[in-house]
């Protein structure tokens, strides 16, 4: 075993230990009175009007998930636009095929109805 | 001519199957939805040639294996080496990739009558199929930690969504949500382990992971630690217990034919990951020491709850799905005794595998009518007197799964056998050649079912010009290669991994 680890040993030990030390050392100092309004997730502020975990239309999914095929499309342009010169025309058609196989899945979304908000 | 530092005539070379796959799959997906050629086949009736389209990918990507081949053995080359060494061709890759072929070609001719029948049709099976087998190839033939893992994710993210395709039936909902779940946790032990392997070696490539591995003494925690993730990793994908769980839900609640093609294409991609991972960086004779006790015990485990739970089954997908998680463990054994015989007999194990599982896996695609499921037990009572020759293809189907002679079933387990005996783990082939016999017994209830039980429903089978074709194919196969094994042999033979 590396002695390099020791330091990762202590802080380790250290870690678990601070959080159990300063919780029971706050629980020996404070003075205990519950009451409910404590227990919303503001105390302060508006009222929470319903729970946080409602249903909502499936449809957000789709949007999100086409969110991401252009994200990645974006991630991989930026780096081919920054090395433009260097990669020259292979990077002209290697972007290419890339849009390429990015605008299959886009027509098939888009003729299967999934940007249309019915 | 090169095109391209980054990307050479080699590089193209060496990817070519996978590069067919992906073009057909994005055609299907064009072809039909395509504003100026409108739905290829806009009469539901005309989707029963949508199949054309695998067929035709499959023989260009069957050409393009068969080149790569050629090429080797005129160059007398054992391996060829793409994209800097993440893509590495050879008899072992290519042995492998003809699997996937056959696989995908015998489910595609017997999807389409099946997903009628379940109106569940359209285009995107298919094309989920040939990027599922896009996944496999990268499985097959990658030498690179990422390379295998991109491959692992796009043939792991198109079953779940293939197993989930009855989108009106809840079991199939509930299969494809468990396979996602457990899969997505499973994924993360074998990153974790791939990241341990990367912290040794610096590099994702293979042959540098395994000379990192080499310089570190056998006993290093974090070798160990590295081997027992992705260990729980390629196991689940193979399903050996105890991390099987998922493979009687998921198998179950799919559509039977994505079943056939689940319980074959993927276990054969899986154990060809598991043969280039535990063959190569942990192939050392020190770790081998480690792991083969470990394995040892998952393949005993494997062995016993596969064939213990599947006597109890009355749902004969269920009792397929048992029956799959135990060859996964004779599949094991091999790998224990790990000398040429073991690792031969691994690859003809999953060959005729590939054809009897198949088989069986047909004809309950058979049994599904409409309005009538199929899958019980008890669907199957009297088959022989409606069809006969249904029942006597399921018949050998059967035989060969338990292994008995003249079937293909029974070499497989001849050469796992025979490599346990020769390298001395005799025990091991006690408990494998014991469990044989508890598996007679729960696949001659089916039999029974067949043979003997009076019919309880007489409504006559769906049948198809494809599925004809497909279980015709399987079965000559099947008894083919039990009555004449020489060819078959020699192939898997001549596919052994070499490094």
């Amino acid at each position: 075993m590396p002695s390099g680890y020791v330091p990762i040993l202590i802080f380790l030990v250290i870690a678990i230990l601070f959080p159990i030390v300063t919780i029971i050392a706050a629980k020996l100092i404070r003075p205990s009175a519950p009451f409910l309004v404590k227990l919303e997730a503001y105390e302060c502020g508006i009222k929470a009007a319903s729970d946080s975990r409602g249903r909502y239309t499936v449809r957000f999914y789709i949007v999100a998930i086409l969110f991401v095929i252009f994200d990645v499309e974006t991630i991989f342009l930026f780096p081919w636009a920054v090395r433009y010169r260097d990669l020259g025309w292979f990077g002209v058609a290697e972007v290419g095929v890339f849009l390429a196989i990015l605008v299959v899945g886009y027509i098939w979304a888009y003729k299967k109805g999934a940007l249309e908000w019915v | 001519m090169n095109f391209s530092q980054y990307y050479t005539l080699t590089d193209h070379f060496t990817i070519m199957p996978a590069v067919m796959l992906a073009l057909f799959g994005c055609a299907i997906l064009l072809f039909d939805n395509l504003p100026f050629f409108g739905p290829l086949f806009p009469d539901p009736r005309q989707r029963k040639y949508m199949p054309i389209f695998v067929v035709l990918a499959e023989i260009l990507t069957g050409v393009a294996l068969y080149r790569q081949s050629s090429w080797l053995a005129s160059n007398g080359m054992t391996s060829l080496d793409g994209f800097q060494g993440s893509v590495r061709v050879d008899g072992f890759g290519i042995f492998f990739n003809w699997i996937f072929v056959v696989a995908a070609l015998v489910v595609a001719l017997a999807s389409y009558k099946y997903l009628e029948v379940a109106s569940e049709h359209h285009s995107e099976y298919y094309a989920l199929m040939l990027f599922a087998q896009c996944g496999m190839y990268f499985l097959a033939t990658g030498t690179d930690l990422v390379t295998l893992f991109i491959g692992l994710e796009l043939m792991a993210l198109c079953f779940y969504v293939m197993v989930g395709f009855l989108r009106t039936d809840k079991r199939s909902n509930e299969a494809a949500l468990k396979y996602l779940l457990l899969g997505a946790f499973s994924t993360g032990f074998l990153v974790y382990g791939f990241s341990l392997m990367y912290g040794m070696a610096g590099s994702t490539k293979l042959s540098e992971v395994t000379t990192a591995i080499q310089q570190r003494p056998a006993w290093d925690p974090v070798v160990f630690l590295a081997m027992a993730t992705t260990a729980i990793g390629l196991l689940f994908k193979i399903s050996a217990a105890p991390f099987h769980m998922w493979a009687p839900d998921a198998y179950e609640g799919a559509p039977t034919t994505v079943t056939a093609y689940l319980s074959v294409a993927s276990k054969a991609a899986s154990i060809a990951f598991l043969l280039r991972i535990f063959l190569g960086p942990f192939g050392s004779d020190d770790l081998r020491k480690e792991w083969v006790p470990m394995l040892a015990v998952v393949a005993v485990l494997t062995l016993t709850l596969g064939n213990l739970a599947a006597i109890n089954q009355t749902n004969i997908k269920r009792l397929l799905a048992y029956s799959s998680i135990s060859h996964a463990g004779y599949m094991l054994l091999g790998l224990i005794a790990g000398n040429d015989t073991g690792i031969n007999g691994i690859m003809v194990y999953i060959m005729v595998y590939t054809f009897m599982n198949l088989g069986a896996f047909l004809v309950v695609v058979a049994m599904r009518r409409q309005n009538i499921i199929g899958e019980d037990l008890d669907d199957f009572n009297g088959l022989v007197h409606r069809h006969p020759g249904y029942a006597v293809l399921m018949l050998i189907f059967l035989l060969s799964l338990a292994g008995i002679p003249p079937t293909a079933g029974f070499l497989g387990k001849y050469y796992i056998f025979l490599s346990l005996i020769q390298t001395g783990h005799y025990y091991l082939a006690v408990i494998g050649v014991l469990y044989v016999a508890v598996a007679i017994y729960y696949y001659f209830k089916i039999v029974r079912s067949m043979f003997i039980r009076e019919e309880t429903e007489r409504a006559p089978l769906s049948m198809s010009f494809g599925l004809r074709l497909a279980l015709g194919f399987t079965g000559a196969l099947t008894l083919g290669i039990g009555l004449y094994p020489e060819p078959f042999l020699v192939i898997a033979k001549n596919s052994l991994l070499l490094h």
